[in-house]
């Protein structure tokens, strides 16, 4: 067990790659890798690419990754795709656009499945970003699964943001309307080799001026993932977001929330747990049955079962 | 079946078996491939599907990075008996000689003997049942 850490910090990455399984099993040898990690993570600029479904994160993830390797930086990359909600598999396949990547020692591509993570994340995607971080990969890339409105997890786990858009596909700008665009450090047009690229960035810059500014203009950029085209721009964009972070004295705010996020979701995770190992399956059952038969409300129901978990 | 409210509670220590779908060499047939893809995430495994046109290099590697249980090639161009050793070899390589190793297309009979002396441990024809495949990947795996 510390052989595999030692391996770890030795740079080796097949234990960084056993790491990451526990780490994402949430196992009791996991959470004790991560304590013993933890504190050589938070030097890597986490960056965090959404969109909708088909947009190009994966192709654009990859293109961002090809030009960093060109500057001379090492690239970590999390690719999460959706879990089925019925049968809790998944099919992860953005590796797929990335396959020029595989053999370059100084990139490492893992495929996260989702498992019933709302948010477009995976529950226990802070964990595995934080060992990714302390590798020490100066650049982590966090690919989210198909965004629609709501799944906007991505800007308390990453650094910076960047949201993903297509020309001509008409409902994305009622998307954006409805309050992913607050999320975005950097807005990109992709698939700019298709026609209506420059109407959407005329629209976005609209939109972007309707909402509150915090100090800091949202760059637009406009890139074609499959050519690379536009790619060095958005890496000097995504840099530019950083120092400013640091000199803005954001970076120190991201940090507080997020480490106040994550102790307040392990504790939520930790009590539940807890009522469920105290709690009989009977009970359960008996309370259920109630709720069901509309006999008792959800919320007495629950703060029974609480009660009888002996947490109050 | 209804969606399982359980799953949306925040890191639930899953353990997924997780499985490395390959299409080595020029071979563009993958109809197979996705369909026992999409089988295997029915039965409630994690696939990870890597396309086609894949070098030994590149499986060994995928599988590396993904930390899979078990990897599957499917191949039905006739060369197997060509590309499979050096798979087994990058594998092996990387210290992965305990990921359990299965393949599946249009390979002959006389072929099974040397696959097996290789280390695979199952071969799949046309039109073998899905189920049997689901079946075989939770015999053999053991997720960590
Ligand atoms: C459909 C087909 C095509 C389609 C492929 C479409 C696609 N995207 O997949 C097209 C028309 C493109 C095509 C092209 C060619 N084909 Co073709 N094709 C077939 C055909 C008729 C069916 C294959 C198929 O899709 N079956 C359905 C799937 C579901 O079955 P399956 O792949 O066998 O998978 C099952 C099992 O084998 C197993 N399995 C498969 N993979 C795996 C992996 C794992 C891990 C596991 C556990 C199980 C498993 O589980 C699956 C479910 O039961 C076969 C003949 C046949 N009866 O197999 C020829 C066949 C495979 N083709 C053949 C040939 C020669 C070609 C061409 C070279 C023809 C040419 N001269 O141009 C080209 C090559 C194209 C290329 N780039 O590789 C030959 C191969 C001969 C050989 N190996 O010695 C075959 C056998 C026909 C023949 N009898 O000659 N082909
Ligand atoms: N024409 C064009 N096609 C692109 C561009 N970027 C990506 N594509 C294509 O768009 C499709 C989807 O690309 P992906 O990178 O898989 O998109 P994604 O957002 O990761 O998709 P999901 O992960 O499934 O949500 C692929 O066929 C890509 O080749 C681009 O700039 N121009
Ligand atoms: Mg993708």
């Amino acid at each position: 067990m510390t052989d595999l850490i030692e391996r770890f910090f030795a740079g080796e990455r097949r234990a960084l790659s056993r790491i990451l399984t526990r780490v994402e099993n949430g196992t009791p040898e996991g959470r004790s890798y991560l304590r013993q990690l933890y504190p050589s993570s938070g030097r890597a600029h986490t960056v965090g690419v959404t969109g909708s479904a088909g947009s190009g994160k994966s192709s654009l993830t990859g293109a961002l990754a090809a030009e960093l390797r060109k500057r001379g930086h090492q690239v970590g990359i999390i690719a999460v795709d959706p879990s089925s909600p019925f049968t809790q598999g998944a099919i992860l396949g953005d590796r797929i656009r990335m396959q020029d990547l595989v053999l370059d020692p100084g990139v490492f591509v893992r495929s996260m499945a989702s498992r019933g993570a709302l948010g477009g994340l995976a529950p226990t995607i802070d964990d595995v970003v934080a060992v990714m971080d302390a590798f020490g990969f100066p650049y982590v890339f966090i690919e989210t699964v198909g965004a629609g409105q709501d799944e906007v997890e991505i800007a308390g786990t990453a650094l910076t943001t960047v949201l993903v858009n297509n020309p001509g596909t008409g409902d994305d700008i009622q998307a954006l309307k409805a309050g992913i665009i607050e999320i975005a450090d950097v807005l990109v047009v992709n698939k700019a080799d298709r026609p209506g690229a420059d109407v959407l960035v005329s629209q976005l810059r609209a939109l972007l001026s309707l909402a509150p500014s915090e100090g800091r203009e949202v760059p637009i950029l406009s890139t074609v993932a499959t050519t690379g085209d536009g790619v060095s721009d958005l890496v000097d964009a995504i840099d530019e977001h950083r120092e400013w972070l640091d000199k803005s004295g954001e970076l120190d705010r991201h940090r507080q929330q997020e480490a106040r996020h994550q102790i307040l979701s392990v504790a939520q995770r930790i009590l539940l747990e807890r009522v469920r190992r105290e709690t009989p399956e009977e009970s359960l059952s008996e309370l259920i049955t109630q709720v069901a038969g509309r006999a008792l409300d959800p919320h007495t129901a629950a703060e029974q079962l609480v009660e009888r978990g002996g947490l109050v | 079946m209804t969606a399982s409210s359980e799953t949306s509670t925040q890191g639930e220590a899953g353990q997924k078996i997780r499985v490395l779908i390959a299409k080595p060499g020029l071979d563009g047939h993958d109809r197979g491939a996705k369909i026992v893809a999409r089988a295997l995430r029915d039965g409630g495994c994690e696939v990870i599907y890597t396309g086609i046109r894949q070098t030994p290099q590149m499986i060994a590697e995928a599988a590396l990075q993904e930390d899979v249980d078990v990897v599957g090639l499917s191949i039905l161009s006739g060369a197997h008996l060509e590309l499979f050793p050096r798979i087994v070899e990058e594998l092996t390589s990387r210290g992965l000689d305990d990921v359990i190793l299965f393949c599946g297309g249009i390979i002959p009979e006389e072929d099974t003997e040397a696959l097996e002396a290789m280390g695979f441990s199952a071969i799949f024809r046309p039109g073998t049942n899905t189920q049997e495949i689901v079946s075989f990947v939770y015999d053999n795996a053991h997720s960590e």
